[in-house]
């Protein structure tokens, strides 16, 4: 392996392989490049009362990446999702083991402030669901509590900002004051991201976030993630494989509680080498 | 692995086009033992015959192009049935290249048999019989599938390619002993050529066939026996190369 490296770096710089060949089976938990981890599930359990809903988990989520949870319905990808920022918290029997570490540090760790760890988590949801509220307050709600802003021009400077990254502002901003109930529903769901990012989280995880809606808000809020993966780290859930392909640069499958492969996301498609994986996503029974 | 789509009308289209690239393969080893009968035989109506059923090969080319194409917009495959359907679309691609081959072997078996008969016509159905039996080995790769067979078949186009230059050779003696072999031979000289071609054309489709098995190309170089280029010149040195 030594040896290996040495010739490497004396001869011309080797292409990247298209295919991972060398990848185990059942993947690396560990990304394929040198990008930093920003959080680290090692031995994730979770237990809905008798319920073993989560076995084993290892997985790395990179930083500024878009990293795609896919698997059948109640295979674990939502509640592993809603472990990174602590959501299953609120299901009273509902039990999680293992670590799980946001920039090296326990989220678990009982001194952890939750509200502050959400901040820093963000999630949009399957159905966009604005408060009942004006455009401006759905998005100055998060800075407001959180104290990050001081005077009425910093909450109004996060608030266009917020827009406008979320790629809704050109479309509302003459209707600030306007109830965000009363938008599209694609706006609604960016209008969701906005609000979201307000508070500048770190991560941001979404649920299914284009489940509920038309093709065409579909793609704004794909390019839109794709644009948010500069600042963010995205984790999604989906049900549309298409998705995860198009938005995506690691693809995690899950199925039945098990973590059944991770791989870059043009393996996955490509070249899974999980038999379970090539069933899932080309449509078979798996 | 169960291999049925919950979408058994997907199942039925991935099906139908396995079915026309075996009826397509089935066609060009036809066309490859007349072609190469007709050379043997001296017989100018099988060649006839032979260059007449070109059209049926290209004909299937087209409709492999069409159900291809309609399951890549209609269906978004991925993984293994991504790579079978690019598989069947290369694949067709070298049978038409391999028909057309073949009919120019049969339009040589015509001129041929209007020239006096000269030595190495059996050396010319020697290889012809070798490459045939390399594209039925490459097609029961495909159709059952098994890459082992492929990867043998692909190695055995060195083979055909050290036939070819020996007869490359054999056919510049003739030549040179009488000028009168001269337009015999020289047609000779372009059966065999395409008559390896044909050879390199199953080659790919052995590296197709593991392509779609194994999601990772056939490493390492393919197999090279043609020499013909330096038949009468040394050829450079290795070490001359950077």
């Amino acid at each position: 392996m030594m040896s290996n490296t040495t010739q490497a770096t004396a001869a011309a710089p080797a292409a990247a392989p298209i295919h991972s060949v060398d990848e185990p089976r059942g993947g690396d938990p560990r990304p394929a490049t040198a990008t930093a981890v920003k959080i680290k599930a090692r031995d994730v359990n979770v237990y809905y009362g008798d319920k073993h809903a989560l076995k084993h988990v290892d997985l790395d989520i990179n930083e500024n990446e878009v990293t795609a949870l896919i698997g059948p319905s109640g295979c674990g990808k939502s509640t592993f999702l809603r472990c990174l920022n602590r959501m299953n918290d609120v299901i009273d029997s509902c039990r999680v083991v293992g670590d799980i570490t946001l920039d090296e540090a326990d989220i678990y760790d009982p001194s952890l402030d939750v509200v502050q760890l959400r901040a820093r988590v963000g999630m949009v949801f399957q159905k966009p669901n604005p408060f009942p509220k004006s455009i401006y307050d759905n998005v100055a709600y998060g800075p407001r509590i959180h104290g990050l802003a001081h005077n009425k021009a910093d909450i109004d400077d996060i608030v266009r900002q917020s827009l406008e990254r979320a790629g809704l502002l050109k479309e509302v901003h003459d209707r600030l004051d306007q109830p965000g109930t009363g938008l599209s529903g694609g706006q609604q769901q960016r209008l969701c991201i906005a609000r979201a990012i307000a508070v500048n989280p770190e991560v941001i995880l979404m649920d299914e976030p284009c489940s509920a809606l038309d093709p065409i808000a579909t793609a704004r809020i794909e390019e839109l993630i794709d644009e948010l993966r500069e600042n963010f780290t995205i984790v999604i859930v989906t049900h549309s494989m298409q998705q995860a392909a198009r938005v995506s640069q690691r693809t995690a499958f899950f199925h039945l509680g098990d973590l059944v492969e991770v791989g870059n996301t043009e393996q996955i498609f490509t070249n899974p080498k999980d038999s379970r994986t090539q069933g899932y996503i080309t449509g078979r029974f798996g | 692995m169960v291999d049925q789509h919950i979408v058994r009308q997907f199942d039925e289209e991935l099906d139908e086009m396995r079915a026309v690239i075996a009826q397509m393969g089935g066609l060009v080893e036809q066309q490859m033992a007349n072609a190469i009968a007709a050379i043997g035989r001296r017989d100018d109506a099988l060649a006839r015959r032979c260059q007449e059923a070109d059209a049926e090969i290209d004909a299937m080319e087209d409709k492999i192009e069409a159900l291809t194409l309609r399951m890549l917009a209609l269906r978004q495959p991925v993984a293994l049935d991504l790579r079978a359907i690019l598989a069947a679309l290369k694949i067709a691609h070298d049978l038409e290249r391999m028909g057309d081959y073949a009919t120019n072997v049969a339009k040589r078996a015509s001129a041929l048999a209007q020239l006096p008969e000269v030595g190495p016509i059996n050396g010319i159905v020697r290889m012809g019989r070798l490459t045939h039996s390399v594209i039925k080995d490459v097609l029961d790769s495909y159709s059952e599938p098994n890459v082992d067979k492929a990867v043998a078949a692909w190695n055995r186009d060195q083979e055909i390619d050290q036939m070819y230059t020996s007869l490359f050779r054999e056919l510049l003696t003739y030549m040179m002993e009488d000028p009168r072999n001269i337009t015999p031979c020289a047609h000779l000289l372009f059966v065999a050529k395409n008559i390896e071609r044909i050879g390199d054309h199953a080659t790919n489709i052995a590296e197709t066939v593991y392509f779609q098995e194994m999601g990772t190309r056939l490493e390492g170089l393919r197999p090279k026996g043609d020499r013909t280029s330096y038949a009468v010149v040394e050829p450079p040195e290795p070490d001359a190369a950077p």
